[in-house]
């Protein structure tokens, strides 16, 4: 079984992140992400016969997908939330290309859309995180990308000037996107040392601020493709592994399950890392990035923070990483901060990038993160000469 | 004594035993015998063999730092009182546990030698931290 060629991302719709949420709702948000990117595919509504969506924190329920459905007024083939962290939007693209490979439906909506609600309590929802995590103070996400990174620094040397490196180049990006949040001041490596300390050994601005926002991707049949306004962007490879939720109970906290859930995609497309023209790994953090260039195989165990100071991340740099900026610059709206990277993947491939464009992009890897390096999904993407 | 604000461990079935004997000051894990392996946290079956019968035992309380940070700025407002030591401690036994280290800041190390330290946090309920050993 292989997903290489059986469907393609025909259309993208995507907010700039709004600090505040204001009176909006994140279905609203929803819905405008959506007809966006109907409209970009060069579809109509009635067109969509399959519906993935992502359970927005600010609004949440069971029995979402059709609830959501009703309210866009879908008729779906195919519908489920897709509950894997930050890695639901990745993991969406190969879920809908399975589905129409598998001759369900034919076009996709994908779609994540989220409000801040900065202030609210980030207390564990599932029992055994409540009961051996939350009394320790074990809560949120920053504490264990924290402990990754000096569990990094102890084994491989990485150092803080490194990880500051990815929020720099990064940002660079995020200076010719209109969209990100933090576009209007280009970073330094002291600047960011000398922001606040979060958590040991992470600064502010080596983490993700929470904004409102969202994003659809159209996933669609060869067929449906052939009519699409732009040109297509092929899914060649996925693949996507998970092998704990807590970062203190994984096999190893410096190694992720991003290794088989890359070489699973990278297998399946025929392809490997260095035939990318641009990468899009998530970025929660700036030890994230070390973490995933390595266990993505783009360098060695241990050597993702030499790679990172060695290359230009930059979209003109040797190695084009997170052009959009990333979520560090993009800024983080619940799970469409996860959206980003696949919107922007396409978006380069497409040949739509902009100010930002890489030249001769033809072959891209996104990787999803969910939770603490926990579910790992990995894209190639190839946008055919 | 002061009121307790921060989020308290609500045991199960499968916990009880371990919180039990944490507030005897005994830590003690669930033993897998055949796979000869501790388990942390407590289980109804063994994550790798998968057998119901894991068995309760005392364990040395002495570990690694295996990892840790200072949380300065804490993600939930219960522990906003100030800097606190989160930290992973793998045991000599082998399991990870997340906990606390009591010790400054400063004084925290990758790879620090620690041992069990009790924090009877209410009357009811203790938690399971360490200290430099």
């Amino acid at each position: 079984m292989s997903l290489k060629g059986k469907a393609a991302a025909i259309g993208i719709g995507e907010l700039k992140p709004l600090k505040e949420p204001g009176n909006h709702t994140a279905l609203g948000l929803m819905g405008t992400v959506a007809a966006e990117a109907i409209a970009d595919a060069g579809l109509e509504k009635k067109d969509i016969d399959g519906f993935l969506v992502g359970m927005p924190f600010s609004d949440p329920g069971m029995i979402y997908p059709a609830s959501a459905a009703e309210v866009f007024g879908l008729t779906a083939r195919m519908l489920n939330v897709v509950d894997i962290g930050g890695a639901s939007p990745a993991g969406m693209i190969w879920r809908a290309a399975a589905a129409i490979d598998a001759g369900l439906c034919n076009a996709v909506l994908c779609i994540v859309a989220d409000l801040n609600r900065a202030g609210d309590q980030r207390v564990p929802t599932v029992s055994v995180q409540r009961e051996f995590e939350a009394p320790y103070g074990n809560i949120g996400a920053n504490c264990g990308y924290a402990m990754i990174a000096h569990r990094h620094m102890f084994e491989f040397g990485t150092t803080p000037r490194q990880m500051a490196k990815v929020a720099v180049d990064q940002r660079a990006n995020a200076l010719k996107n209109p969209l990100a949040t933090f576009n209007d001041k280009a970073l330094t490596i002291d600047e960011v040392l000398s922001s606040r300390m979060i958590v040991d050994p992470l600064h502010l601005f080596e983490i993700v601020s929470p904004v409102s926002g969202g994003a659809a991707v159209i996933v669609a049949s060869p067929e449906v493709a052939k009519r699409a306004k732009h040109p297509p962007v092929w899914l060649l490879g996925a693949g996507e592994c998970a092998n704990h939720a807590t970062i203190t109970y994984a096999p190893s906290i410096v190694e992720s399950p991003i290794k088989p859930a890359a070489e699973t995609a990278f297998k399946m497309a025929g392809l490997a890392p260095k035939d990318m023209d641009l990468v899009c790994p998530y970025d929660c953090y700036t030890i994230t990035v070390i973490v995933t260039l390595e266990d993505a195989g783009f360098c060695k165990k241990g050597q993702g923070g030499r790679f990172v100071e060695e290359h230009d991340l930059t979209w003109k740099g040797d190695f084009p990483c997170n052009t959009h900026g990333g979520q560090l610059s993009f800024g983080q709206p619940g799970l469409a901060g996860g959206m980003s990277h696949v919107t922007e993947a396409i978006r380069q491939l497409m040949g739509r990038g902009g100010e930002r464009q890489v030249k001769n992009a033809h072959l891209g890897y996104v990787n999803g993160n969910g939770g603490i390096m926990s579910e790992q999904v990995s894209l190639v993407l190839e946008r055919r000469s | 004594m002061s009121e307790y604000f921060k989020p308290l461990p609500k045991p199960s079935p499968t916990s009880q035993p371990f919180w039990d004997a944490a507030k005897r000051h005994e830590l003690k894990l669930q033993y897998c015998g055949r796979c000869k392996a501790y388990v942390y946290y407590p289980r109804d079956r063994c994550p790798t063999c998968f057998t119901q019968n894991l068995e309760w035992r005392p364990v040395s309380g002495r570990g690694k730092v295996y990892s840790y940070t200072v949380v300065r700025r804490a993600s939930a407002r219960s522990f906003g009182d100030g800097p606190y030591v989160l930290a992973i401690v793998q045991l000599d036994e082998g399991p990870r546990m997340t906990t606390n280290i009591a010790a400054s800041p400063e004084q925290v190390r990758v790879d620090m030698p620690v041992t069990v330290h009790f924090d009877d946090v209410t009357p009811d309920r203790t938690l399971v931290k360490f200290k430099p050993a």
